[in-house]
């Protein structure tokens, strides 16, 4: 054991820790709404829009994140075309092809967790909604969502847990996330053990910190339905 | 198209082959899996705190770390570990471990805390009135594990094993950091040399969709086949 080396890579890694929370706090924040749109999408009668949300998420949930950080970071910027639109100052950069990656893979896991959410609740909340004479569209807003919200809780922390993992691929197109750096210093010092402990240590952290924040929420808005 | 013709000039035989290295891999980290499933479930559901301290250990970190830490941590320190463990033995040359096995080694450490979870909740949600039905009919313990419970707890566990699965099918693609030519890494082989990227990795997305939506398939016929009788 090099304890030493523990020590002095312990403050690369909490400063490559910013980059992996911003890559994972940006690509929640736009896959939640991605995801919201899909689910409501996936239960629209229109058999069209609704195998079209069904179709973003199967393939979405079916590939690797690797292909698909791939395809836009490698892949996009071999269109022609797409370079001389204003779209190429996002896609040049790897710290936006990462999030956008990101962003399009949790949103179509959200969005599945989401529908799941929507059809659990119980028609007669919704009845009972109708029956007090409130619209269509406060019941959606003001009822259904916060109530999928609520429902979707538990599975949702896991897809954040699964994200913030996730957000290590971004090592592949050489950003220095936290197992980016990881596997620098791994590779210079040639001690795997030591640096996996640190490093594995701090993702450990924040998985606690994630996983208690979500049992918090989840037993602040507990409700009996 | 003719950049998937098979032979020298395409990459379709290349691209196959990777396709059956990436199944390899798969199925030999599921069983790798299965095999510290089956030591860890046991010790999750122990008595004694320390075994459950120790099983939880296992499923925690691995859950909570990401799948390329855990690659790297075998890519670089594999070799180094047989050699330390070779070098007690006198052994003092270099050694290095096969790409296909230090990655399904990696894959199946992973796979395996998965699989845990999934056996470890199978056992708890069956009935505890059949472990002590099954102790009163005289059934000594291995023919209670082996015909009670076993075949009760795989129609339960089946489902979420298919998830593993997927999840398993899926970590395969880090393996390509490691060197092994599976899909992703036989992708970017051919996506360098041809300038082509957009299409190889676009086909690999494609032959992982073939992969899970097949391997789909032939679960759900187990669990129809598991459920008889429900």
């Amino acid at each position: 054991m090099d304890f030493d080396l523990m020590i002095t890579s312990f403050p690369k890694l909490l400063g490559a820790t910013v980059v992996t929370l911003k890559l994972l706090s940006a690509s929640l924040f736009f896959g939640l709404f991605l995801g919201l749109f899909f689910a409501i999408l996936r239960l629209n009668k229109n058999i069209f829009i609704n195998k079209f949300a069904y179709g973003y998420s199967y393939i979405f949930r079916g590939t690797p994140l690797l292909v698909q950080i791939f395809i836009i970071y490698f892949g996009l910027g071999q269109i022609e075309y797409l370079r001389t639109t204003f779209l190429w100052v996002i896609l040049k950069e790897p710290y936006w092809c990462a999030i956008i990656a990101f962003t399009l893979n949790t949103g179509a896991y959200t969005s599945e967790i989401l529908r799941s959410a929507f059809q659990t609740i119980k028609p007669g909340i919704i009845e009972a909604g109708k029956s007090l004479g409130i619209s269509n569209k406060i019941i959606f807003y003001k009822i259904q969502i916060p109530i999928a919200i609520r429902q979707s809780l538990p599975a949702y922390g896991n897809e954040i847990i699964l994200m913030m993992k996730g957000t290590s691929l971004a090592s592949t197109v050489t950003l220095m996330d936290l197992t980016g750096v990881a596997k620098y210093i791994i590779s210079t010092t040639f001690k795997p053990i030591e640096v996996f402990i640190v490093a594995g240590g701090i993702y450990l952290f924040m998985t606690f910190i994630i996983h208690n924040v979500i049992k918090y929420l989840e037993k602040k808005y507990s409700f009996q339905q | 198209m003719e950049l998937l013709t098979f032979g020298k000039t395409g990459w379709g035989d290349e691209l196959f082959y990777a396709t059956l290295m990436t199944i390899a891999v798969s199925i030999t980290a599921m069983l790798v899996g299965f095999f510290f499933a089956l030591i860890f479930t046991p010790l999750k559901l122990s008595k004694y705190k320390t075994l459950n301290l120790v099983g939880n250990f296992y499923t925690t970190v691995i859950r909570g770390v990401p799948e390329l830490l855990v690659i790297y941590l075998f890519f670089f320190g594999g070799s180094g570990a047989i050699m330390y463990v070779a070098s007690i033995f006198g052994y003092y040359e270099y050694i290095e471990i096969n790409a296909f096995i230090t990655g399904s080694m990696a894959i199946g450490i992973i796979s395996g805390a998965y699989s845990t979870e999934v056996f470890r909740g199978a056992i708890q949600s069956i009935d505890k009135g059949q472990f002590e039905a099954a102790k009163v009919l005289g059934i000594n313990k291995f023919g209670q594990f082996y015909k009670i419970i076993l075949p009760q707890m795989l129609r339960l566990a089946i489902p979420n094993l298919s998830n593993v699965w997927q999840i398993t099918l899926k970590d395969t693609s880090l393996i390509s950091v490691t060197g092994l030519v599976e899909i992703m890494r036989q992708s970017y082989i051919a996506a360098g040399s041809t300038r082509d990227p957009l299409f190889f990795y676009s086909f690999a997305a494609v032959l992982y969709l073939l992969l899970t939506y097949v391997s789909m398939k032939l679960i759900n016929k187990l669990e129809v086949r598991y459920s008889r009788g429900y």
